[in-house]
């Protein structure tokens, strides 16, 4: 529960007087405020910067350093204020947060500072709110990341046992870890941009023979061309072999994309060399020429721009199909108008749609060749109807793509989309989270409830034998584990339960005896009840034990008189049994298995033996059969404690 | 063609945009409640000035603008039950407390409302309760008006219960609840039985007390 809300409290409490006149049991008592002081104000001095807020804001939360006695080892006697060295401006975050019950987390600041801080007053940095948590992850993560780079680059300096196979496959993947890996980036770079170059230059015309039209270079010095091409297809194969070698997977890395591209790459060459006897397929040879361009491709390993660019193109694909097919709407539209319009005029080049689309494509993107040009007066409106809606159609899809290029630039380029999701996922966990705490908070102060009474109870006779000092520890123990706030707020939830005559319970529990459907036995208490024979041993040794309503020992009479009707024993049946109160968690077995923790240290810290006043209900056919009762109100085992 | 009816449209919508934010800011800073004095809160409420500064305090920390409107307050009630549904008991609530029927609570009326419920007699708590049974405030609790207000609270227990919840279970629950305060057996349940048979439970006296030390 929030802090904010808890000064809302005292009205939801007020507010369930609307459920007393509905509910047919009694209520349970209400939590008093031991030592009711008027609310003083607190002085903290940090770093000379005076900060001040009411006790009870410090309160709200008792396992922090400033919610508990922890703050005592920091009083100044004689200025009377709390000093601590620390920097003042995070510690306005931190008082923020009992103040509001959410704690922000500033941009500005240093995550680690902001970490030590928060580990200082004992705040657990989960609980920051849904505004800042998404900037605090990612900011840690920048951290451990940084962390781990550094680290890296100790571990490359000293490599203990590394194959030579993957020593191979670091140094192909990152040219910066030594020497040799250098050179071999570099030699590969070279003969890539010497491969290229001599494609190119191939079909520039050289010099001619003064007898014969010009000619390509690549047919005047076709032995010199051919060694080159032969030298940097070499190089390539014996690349791509060392690679597939090295590679960790090899399955995987002839599956990705750099992979595809080397074997395009280098194939042209060994097809030609099979091919080169038949006459026939020397024109399917030449086309297949044109792979020998993906070589240029093969540049990308080495530019970290071009990486970027293409992943940008592929994590773009909506936008880029969006951009696509608005075109080739528009170009369809625009070419039929063209067409009909442009159908009169004699001599028009116009002379089908599709004719038209090579002039609207043209005109679309404000090339304007000029090969096409309307002739009728409805020609040219809408072609120039045409050339503007162009313009609109193309800029607004490409702001996308370019916002989205440098956004992926200057980031990580890690698998953002991935990423959002887990986070998205991991936030919906936290929410639900927090809610399930608040509920678990309750239906384990239910279980602590009756041994916390009782011992309270028990505390009267004892306080004899004991110390003062024992007991007062005792019960400052017990009271550690929930604020006052938290004690009413369970007072509210469990007058609730009364009305409505069910309880909470959780999840777990819920799931068994949902599917376990008319449940007969409940697993008791494993305290043994000895029941008087008279009484329906069945029916007492069915009711679950754990109705647990205040001790009221003075009015343990008048608690019997609502019971009029209920009867087909005798009533004045009040068994005594004496009853141990321990572990309540071997009572509730697997069922209510969620919560341990604090709940069992308190309880194997003493055993109490307390006394039952139990009263018999008439035999209930069903668990749930509460409201079945003909008779009147239902009444459950009223279970009281009383000291023996 | 198809570019201009874009343009166009766009230019509408654009026009339209900044009336309605123009007019949303208008009303943003109307919205602003300023309570009576504490004086006057004094003299008509049961509350001493401290008590009166505390609850104004968490009132203002909770709704800075002074006034609670229906979704916040919903939301504020249902972060007490986390495992149920309090969304339609907090209307209840709010329908009690909206003294005036203006739609939001002012302070005046959240401390009117928690004056009477913290500080009054039985008899008007009693009346209190009885004005959060008849939604519909005709003086007479039928048995819908009930069995709007009981499925209303057991929706606040969550489906995770035990015993489980079924559906005649509220069903039930009005039934016995009738069967105790309508005397007349005429269908309705008037103040003055409500008062009576509430009055002749011992229980009930009792769970009134209940409240009494919070503040």
């Amino acid at each position: 529960m929030a802090a904010g809300v808890a000064a809302w409290l005292p009205f939801a409490r007020a507010a369930a007087i609307g459920w007393m006149p509905v509910a047919n049991l009694p209520m349970p008592v209400a939590p008093t405020e031991k030592n009711k002081k008027q609310d003083e104000l607190i002085v903290l001095n940090v770093s000379g910067r005076r900060f001040q807020t009411w006790k009870n804001t410090l309160d709200r939360y008792p396992d922090t350093l400033l919610g508990s006695s922890e703050k005592e080892f920091f009083y100044n006697e004689e200025t009377k204020e709390y000093f601590f060295d620390r920097d003042p401006d995070v510690f306005r975050s931190v008082l923020n947060f009992y103040r509001t019950g959410k704690l922000h987390y500033p941009r500005y600041e240093c995550i680690l500072s902001y970490d030590e801080e928060l580990a200082f007053f004992g705040i657990v940095p989960e609980i920051i709110g849904d505004c800042c948590y998404e900037e605090y992850k990612d900011r840690k993560r920048e951290n451990a990341e940084r962390l781990m780079d550094d680290q890296e680059d100790n571990k490359d300096s000293k490599l203990p046992n590394m194959t030579f196979r993957e020593t191979m496959w670091r140094a192909f993947e990152n040219p910066q870890t030594s020497t040799m890996a250098l050179v071999f980036y570099y030699v590969t770079g070279f003969f890539i941009a010497v491969s290229v170059m001599t494609n190119v230059v191939e079909t520039v015309p050289c010099g001619s023979v003064p007898n014969q039209k010009e000619v390509p270079c690549g047919e005047r010095y076709t032995v010199a061309f051919f060694c080159m091409d032969t030298a940097c297809v070499m190089i390539f194969t014996v690349e791509y072999l060392m690679r597939l070698f090295a590679a960790p997977n090899r399955y995987r890395f002839m599956r990705s994309v750099m992979s595809i591209i080397d074997v395009v790459a280098i194939l042209p060459y060994y097809i030609g060399l099979v091919m080169t006897d038949n006459e026939d397929v020397s024109g399917a040879f030449v086309t297949l020429r044109v792979f020998r361009v993906f070589r240029i491709f093969k540049f990308s390993r080495h530019s970290q721009g071009l990486r970027i660019l293409g992943y940008t193109l592929k994590s773009c694909a909506s936008e880029l199909g969006f951009l696509l097919f608005s075109l080739t709407m528009a170009i369809i539209i625009f070419a039929t108008v063209m067409f009909y319009a442009e159908k009169g005029s004699s001599s028009s080049k116009f002379t089908s749609i599709p004719a038209s689309f090579w002039y609207t494509i043209v005109t679309m993107t404000t090339l304007g060749y000029g090969d096409m040009v309307p002739k009728t007066i409805a020609g040219k409106i809408f072609g120039s109807i045409c050339s503007l809606s162009g313009v609109l159609v193309i800029a607004l899809p490409v702001p996308v793509i370019v916002s989205n290029f440098s956004r992926i630039y200057h980031q990580n380029q890690r698998a953002d989309k991935r990423r959002a999701q887990k986070v998205q996922k991991a936030r919906l966990a936290r929410i639900r989270l927090t809610k399930t705490e608040s509920s678990s908070a309750f239906l384990h102060s239910k279980r602590n409830g009756l041994f916390n009474e009782a011992l309270e109870l028990t505390q009267l006779p004892y306080k004899m034998s004991l110390s003062e000092q024992s007991s007062t520890k005792e019960e400052q123990h017990l009271g550690k584990s929930s604020s006052l706030l938290e004690s009413q707020h369970h007072h509210l939830l469990h007058c609730l339960e009364k009305t409505t005559n069910h309880e909470f319970v959780d999840e777990q529990y819920y799931q068994q005896s949902y599917l376990e459907g008319g449940l007969q036995n409940y697993p008791q208490r494993s305290p043994s009840l000895s029941s008087q024979d008279g009484v329906t041993g069945t029916c007492c040794s069915r009711r679950n034990k754990k109705h647990n309503t205040p001790l009221r020992n003075a009015s343990g009479p008048a608690h019997m008189q609502p019971l009029t009707h209920t009867q087909t024993h005798n009533r004045g049946l009040q068994e005594l049994s004496t009853i141990h109160i321990q572990p309540l968690s071997t009572s509730r077995s697997s069922l209510n298995m969620r919560i341990d923790e604090p709940a069992s240290l308190n309880c194997q810290s003493s055993q109490i033996t307390t006394a039952i006043i139990s009263i018999p209900t008439p035999p209930v056919t069903t668990p749930e059969g509460d409201a079945h009762l003909p008779t009147g109100p239902s009444h459950q085992n009223v279970v009281k404690v009383s000291a023996l | 063609m198809g570019a201009l009816m874009v343009i166009f449209s766009l230019q509408t919508k654009q026009r339209r945009k900044t009336t309605d934010s123009v007019e949303d800011e208008l009303e943003l800073s109307t919205v602003r409640h300023r309570p009576e004095g504490l004086e006057q809160l004094e003299a008509q409420t049961r509350f001493s000035r401290k008590e009166l500064q505390i609850l104004y305090r968490g009132f203002k920390n909770e709704c800075p603008s002074g006034v609670v409107n229906e979704e916040t307050f919903k939301d504020i009630y249902s972060q007490f039950f986390p495992q149920g549904d309090a969304s339609t008991y907090a209307h209840f609530l709010f329908n009690a407390f909206d003294t005036d029927h203006n739609g939001s609570v002012s302070f005046e009326d959240f401390v009117m409302g928690l004056s009477i419920l913290l500080r009054g007699t039985v008899q008007e708590k009693l009346i209190w309760a009885f004005n959060l049974y008849d939604i519909n405030k005709d003086g007479y609790i039928s048995k819908e008006e009930m069995l709007d207000i009981m499925k209303a609270i057991y929706d606040m227990m969550g489906k995770c219960t035990y015993p489980v919840l079924k559906e005649e279970t509220p069903r039930q629950h009005v039934e016995i609840f009738f069967q105790k305060m309508d005397k007349n057996k005429d269908g309705v349940v008037t103040i003055d039985e409500f008062i009576d048979s509430c009055q002749n439970d011992e229980n009930i006296m009792r769970s009134m007390h209940l409240f009494e030390n919070v503040l």
